[in-house]
């Protein structure tokens, strides 16, 4: 196969969630000397994107999402570690938790999957995350995005509270903070404070890249 | 187990024996934008809108839930709670994770009602448990706790008997428990719904709860989803689920149920199918 057939492939297949397919059509890449930054961004990326669109045209169901961005995900475990070496920028780090006082975790699992198939880099702190825990993961980790996930309308009042706890710790402006969840609202983020929300998967994907882009574009101005 | 519900002059009953009782939702701004703008502004017109859609579709309980975020969500449960027994005799479940609004809920309603719900942590159930008993009302109980959702019908067992008897120690009886055996998307996990029927069955054979679910979850993110959840109520009334939070303006959704009930000996000789038909070919004719 050639890098360009390769490519195609690892497009099409990404597209259906074959995992085993992307798996080896990443090895089959990686022996024919692609370099790992080329499957990613000419392939994988482009492929999650399509899916992600098409999510959000409607032509796409949660299911098609998930295998799509797990066969992505299969793919990247190959592939991280020789980006690491190549030195490549990578999209960004994510840090993600659910707030204190809420278990809900199947959205966020799945916005997770989805920020990997876009090659962030993602860590998940799970559940019931205190504020306390966040800022330690911030500290720990210097993600570029914080984001924060609640189901109930009596647990989304944690996003205020941990905002102001991370201000008060002096890392608002470390990280560019985004909030989801059911009941969550535009409104509702910017009423608390926070720089991005997003109502799906999809679009969470893309507004965390479009956040990461402005303010490298800041710091590089 | 009978679970009695009671409004000021209406009661229901469920029960393994009992037709299923359908729990119309919606009555709920969770959402809904302009809905929520309008109850922040005091305006509770869609409130009734919303009753009458669920009453006309054959709920026979009122799922309540005042969430609107930023709002006094107490004093407006309340004044929902007071509106809306003054325009359905239909019992009400109560639908709250605010313990406040639970507790002005509860105050402001006259009969016997239903509390959705509370959670298997220890400090959840210390607060809510004595306000059910001293209404008198009966709760639905998650069988989740601090760690999250149990992923095995075997753990969901293990918090279910934590929570009973939690219920025993503070003197309620068992047909005051309704558990919700948890529904998940079946788009998210081949395997969700499979664990919510051997959850159920699991109960029904151990304790012989009632037991509902916030039943079209199992569909999120999926296409036509009122055909799966048309498929899958009858599946879970076969394996012991009594009653189901549920959108009852959906015929295809509802007819499925009424068939379960006949087909599983709660409607006796069909007294209720046929009587619906005929409703329905009265309606027709009359159109």
């Amino acid at each position: 196969m050639t890098h360009d057939e390769i490519i195609k492939a690892l497009f099409d297949e990404t597209m259906i969630g074959n995992a085993p397919a992307v798996l080896e059509l990443t090895n089959a890449g990686l022996a024919a000397g692609m370099g790992p930054d080329m499957i990613l961004f000419e392939a994988l990326i482009p492929s999650l994107e399509e899916v992600g669109a098409r999510f959000e045209r409607g032509d796409y169901f949660v299911p098609e999402m998930l295998i799509a961005g797990k066969a992505m995900s299969g793919a990247l475990n190959i592939l991280r570690p020789l980006l690491a070496e190549t030195g490549a920028e990578t999209v960004g780090t994510f840090l993600m938790g659910t707030v204190k006082g809420d278990v809900h975790d199947i959205g966020k699992n799945l916005v997770n999957i989805m920020l990997e198939g876009a090659g962030f880099k993602v860590i998940d702190i799970g559940v019931q995350v205190s504020p306390e825990k966040f800022i330690a993961a911030i500290q720990e980790h210097e993600p570029d995005i914080l984001g924060m996930s609640a189901f109930l309308t009596t647990t989304m009042p944690m996003f205020k509270v941990n905002i102001h706890e991370i201000t008060k710790a002096g890392l608002r402006d470390k990280v560019i903070i985004m909030v989801g969840g059911a009941p969550v609202t535009q409104e509702y983020a910017d009423a608390v404070g926070a720089d991005g929300f997003a109502a799906d998967a999809s679009t969470a994907v893309r507004i965390a890249k479009d956040l990461i882009q402005k303010k490298r574009a800041l710091i590089n101005a | 187990m009978h679970t009695v519900v009671q409004s000021a002059s209406k009661s229901v009953t469920i029960g393994h024996d009992q037709p299923f009782c359908i729990i119309g939702e919606r009555i709920n701004p969770t959402g809904r934008k302009k809905f929520q703008e309008l109850l922040r502004a005091g305006d509770l017109s869609t409130i009734a809108i919303d009753v009458e859609a669920q009453v006309k579709g054959g709920a026979d309980m009122l799922d309540v839930n005042m969430g609107v975020p930023l709002t006094d969500e107490p004093a407006l449960l309340a004044k929902a709670i007071k509106m809306i027994q003054t325009i359905t005799d239909l019992p009400i479940c109560i639908d709250s994770s605010v313990i406040e609004a639970l507790q002005a809920g509860l105050e402001a309603y006259e009969g016997v009602a239903l509390v959705n719900s509370m959670t298997g942590e220890d400090d959840r159930m210390e607060i809510i448990l004595p306000l059910i008993k001293k209404h008198n009302a009966a709760i639905i109980a998650l069988p989740n706790d601090e760690t999250g959702i149990p992923a095995t019908a075997a753990e969901r067992m293990v918090i279910t008997e934590k929570i009973i008897r939690t219920v025993e120690k503070h003197g309620i009886s068992m047909d005051k428990l309704v558990i919700d055996p948890l529904a998940m998307t079946v788009g998210a996990d081949p395997e969700a719904v499979k664990i919510t029927l051997e959850t159920i069955h699991l109960i029904r054979e151990k304790w012989g709860l009632n037991m509902t679910l916030g039943a079209s979850n199992i569909s999120f993110g999926l296409p036509n989803r009122h055909a799966l959840n048309a498929a899958f109520l009858p599946s879970a009334m076969s394996h012991g689920l009594t009653c189901a939070v549920m959108d009852a303006r959906t015929p295809a959704i509802n007819e499925a149920v009424r068939a379960a009930d006949l087909l599983l000996g709660l409607d006796p000789w069909g007294g209720n199918w046929i009587a619906r038909y005929r409703a329905q070919e009265a309606a027709k004719n009359e159109g």
